[in-house]
């Protein structure tokens, strides 16, 4: 009798994508890094190797990942399986187009290296794959070049939708863009954000005392938050008493200024259990993307259901992002909106709700986000299930790989 | 003064998980590192690990703690002289089986007292002829401070293996080898993997890494985790009346 397996890394998905009661592999032990060459940045790597222990490695040498998600806790096998995408992403693409070659075991116990040339389907099918063509065992990717370890950072307040948008179009050139929404402000102020934009800093534009040594950044205390919140702190009067902190809070600091890589890449990373927050229950993390036609409609529509509905998203992100790849990767041109909800019966109904909005405007939701989307809706909105299907099919991995997320999701 | 990248550290049992912990530390702070194990091959990939990631200078050498008669013959052999020598190599083994079977509580009691206390004998004369400040640092355990019903095989050879560390260290006072014994309580390792210890209570191999690597800097006799201290000052007061009734 064979079970089905799971590959896991760091568990930092927020739904059911890496659990398999059967056999989940925990992947961090394997965390080996194989080679590193100084003059192209080619890092090979065991998958299990995690993005914190890139940055701690290679910052201080001058190198930087040509794609982060917003937390350093999550491994390069990870990273491929979800096919992350970060900031730069109208530019640099997700994390799956720097691959240079990925070994996959997969059903059988047989190993396959695989690149854009070699076993190109099996290749194009575990970028975004969720760890379901098999298990995704070395990685080789390229790092790029910086001068510092800091980021230039410019933020800058936008009172509405359109200027949101206005902006992310208006700063195209720039590396890393995003904006916070204020996603209780309705009427006239829908849509208005915090919007930052960054690139990486030239030694030229740091302070003195940081320019003697800019790769270095000091450690940082961290915040811990040691217990489950109650209930009751995470309100609708506290959602709001935040956003308009942080809106406040973003009108007072906008501008121009240096900050280290950490704070620009990974603020929640300084809050340990951060997730507490949300009470013993949880949360649920919405992430949709509309294609560029239609984004502006449905993030009008989406916004207006959640301001409606009151509860509110603590951070609630909004992005723009460039062009498509892989099969199943989440990633189309078009701007994406990240959400989170408290769990709760009628934030459920909600996002049902939003659901209907996503699958009309033509977007889809984000798998490594997802915990409950129904399987109808998955394949309706997911055009490429049918290719992804052929490969995990070409190389027998479609019974042996399933995590409770492919079998509520029919895949 | 000496230069870290001038004082190697020898690591005895280096697949352990503690002492790959241990060989990052040293390595990220610059010190050539000399791996020593019966399993060379299962090194390889963590000597290409250590020089991807810190540059670190590498070698790999075959060693059995069980082989007594050959350790002196292994230090006077090891080329360039060792700084710092740790040895992490232990056995646990399964306690039940060992009351059972004689051959298995004879391996745990050589693994961990008998093999350790050679090695590091044949260390400490071949650290004394070294000019500078060395160190031995050995890894025994909470275990050896009081013996339990749950693991006295595993317990008494550590007890001997921390007595043998006591000794050893007053009889090097008066020389530049500095003698560390470092009691971990329990470190998520291939060791404890399965076993359901308190969370607050279980350090990782990194963790533990640090801690040992300050302590070196302090020049601390006997290192342990301060929680693990205070549970362990009380363990050693309880009444023999009273202990031999508890269970844990
Ligand atoms: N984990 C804990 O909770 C804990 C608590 C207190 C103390 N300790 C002590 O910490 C040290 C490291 O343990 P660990 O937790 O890292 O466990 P581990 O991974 O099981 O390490 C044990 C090490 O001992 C080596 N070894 C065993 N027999 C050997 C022999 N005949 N010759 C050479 N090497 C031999 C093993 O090498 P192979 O790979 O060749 O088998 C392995 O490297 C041990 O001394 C242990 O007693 C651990």
């Amino acid at each position: 009798m064979s079970f089905p397996v799971i590959a896991r890394g760091l568990g930092r998905s927020y739904g059911d994508s890496s659990l398999q009661p059967h056999q989940t592999i925990d992947m961090t032990a394997f965390d080996h890094m194989l080679s590193f060459d100084e003059s192209s940045g080619l890092l090979e790597v065991e998958a299990g190797v995690t993005l914190k222990e890139v940055l701690e490695t290679f910052v201080p040498r001058g190198w930087f990942p040509p794609v982060t998600p917003g937390t350093q806790y999550v491994t390069i096998g990870g990273m491929i399986a979800t096919d992350v995408h970060g900031k730069n992403h109208h530019v640099a693409g997700s994390f799956g187009q720097h691959l240079v070659s990925i070994d996959v075991l997969v059903n059988g116990g047989t190993i396959i290296t695989c690149n854009k040339e070699t076993n190109a389907d099996l290749f194009h099918a575990t970028i975004g794959g969720m760890g379901l063509t098999g298990i995704i065992l070395r990685a080789s990717f390229h790092l790029i070049r910086v001068t510092s370890a800091y980021i230039h950072k410019e933020t800058m307040v936008t009172s509405n939708l359109d200027e949101t948008m206005n902006q992310f179009e208006a700063s195209a050139t720039w590396p890393y863009t995003v904006a916070w929404i204020d996603c209780l402000a309705t009427g006239q102020d829908l849509g208005r954000s915090i919007f930052y934009r960054g690139e990486h800093a030239k030694i030229e534009s740091l302070s003195a005392n940081l320019r003697s040594t800019p790769l270095k950044v000091g450690k940082k205390s961290k915040l811990s938050i040691p217990v489950n919140f109650p209930q009751f702190v995470l309100n609708r009067w506290s959602v709001k008493m935040f956003n308009a902190f942080y809106y406040w809070r973003g009108r007072k600091s906008s501008g121009a200024g240096i900050v280290d890589y950490d704070s620009f890449f990974y603020p929640l990373d300084s809050i340990i259990g951060w997730n507490r927050m949300y009470g013993r229950k949880g949360f649920l993390q919405y992430q949709c993307v509309f294609p560029k036609v239609s984004s502006r409609e449905g993030l009008i529509k989406v916004l207006n259901l959640v301001a409606e509905a009151g509860t509110g998203s603590f951070l609630t992100v909004l992005k723009l992002f460039g062009k498509q790849a892989g099969v199943l990767s989440f990633p189309m041109e078009g701007y994406t909106l990240a959400m989170d909800f408290p769990l709760s019966e009628k934030n459920l109904q909600l996002l049902e709700s939003l659901d209907k909005l996503v699958a009309e405007y033509g977007g889809r939701l984000y798998l490594a986000k997802d915990a409950r989307m129904p399987a109808r809706f998955f394949k309706e909105t997911y055009a490429n299930v049918g290719l992804f299907n052929a490969a995990r099919s070409t190389y027998r991995t479609s019974d042996k790989f399933t995590s409770l997320q492919s079998e509520r999701l029919g895949l | 003064m000496t230069q870290e990248k001038d004082q190697p550290v020898l690591i005895l049992g280096a697949t352990s998980d503690i002492a790959k912990a241990l060989a990052h530390e040293f390595a990220r702070h610059g010190h050539p590192l000399q791996l020593a194990s019966r399993n060379i091959s299962d090194l390889e990939r963590c000597k290409t690990d250590l020089e991807v990631r810190y540059k670190a200078v590498v070698t790999l050498h075959r060693f059995d703690i069980l082989d007594i008669t050959t350790h002196h013959q292994f230090f006077s052999a090891l080329q360039p002289k060792p700084y710092y020598v740790i040895c992490a190599v232990g056995l646990l083994g399964n306690q039940a089986e060992q009351e059972q079977d004689v051959q298995q509580a004879e391996l745990v009691m050589r693994t961990n007292y008998m093999g350790p206390a050679i090695a590091l004998e044949a260390a400490a004369q071949t650290l004394i002829q070294n000019s500078g400040a060395t160190a031995i640092i050995g890894i025994s355990s909470v275990a050896g401070d009081r013996g339990r019903a749950k693991n006295y095989y595993y317990g008494s050879a550590k007890a001997g293996f921390t007595q043998f560390l006591s000794g050893l260290r007053q009889k090097l006072s008066k020389t530049k080898v500095h003698v560390m014994t470092v009691k971990p309580g329990f470190v998520a390792t291939r060791m404890t993997e399965g076993m359901v210890t308190p969370k607050s209570l279980t350090m990782q191999p990194e963790e533990l890494a640090t801690l040992v690597f300050q302590s070196l800097k302090k020049k601390r006799h006997v290192v342990y985790d301060w929680k693990w201290q205070i549970i362990m000052s009380i363990i050693k007061m309880i009444p023999e009346k009273i202990f031999k009734k508890l269970r844990f």
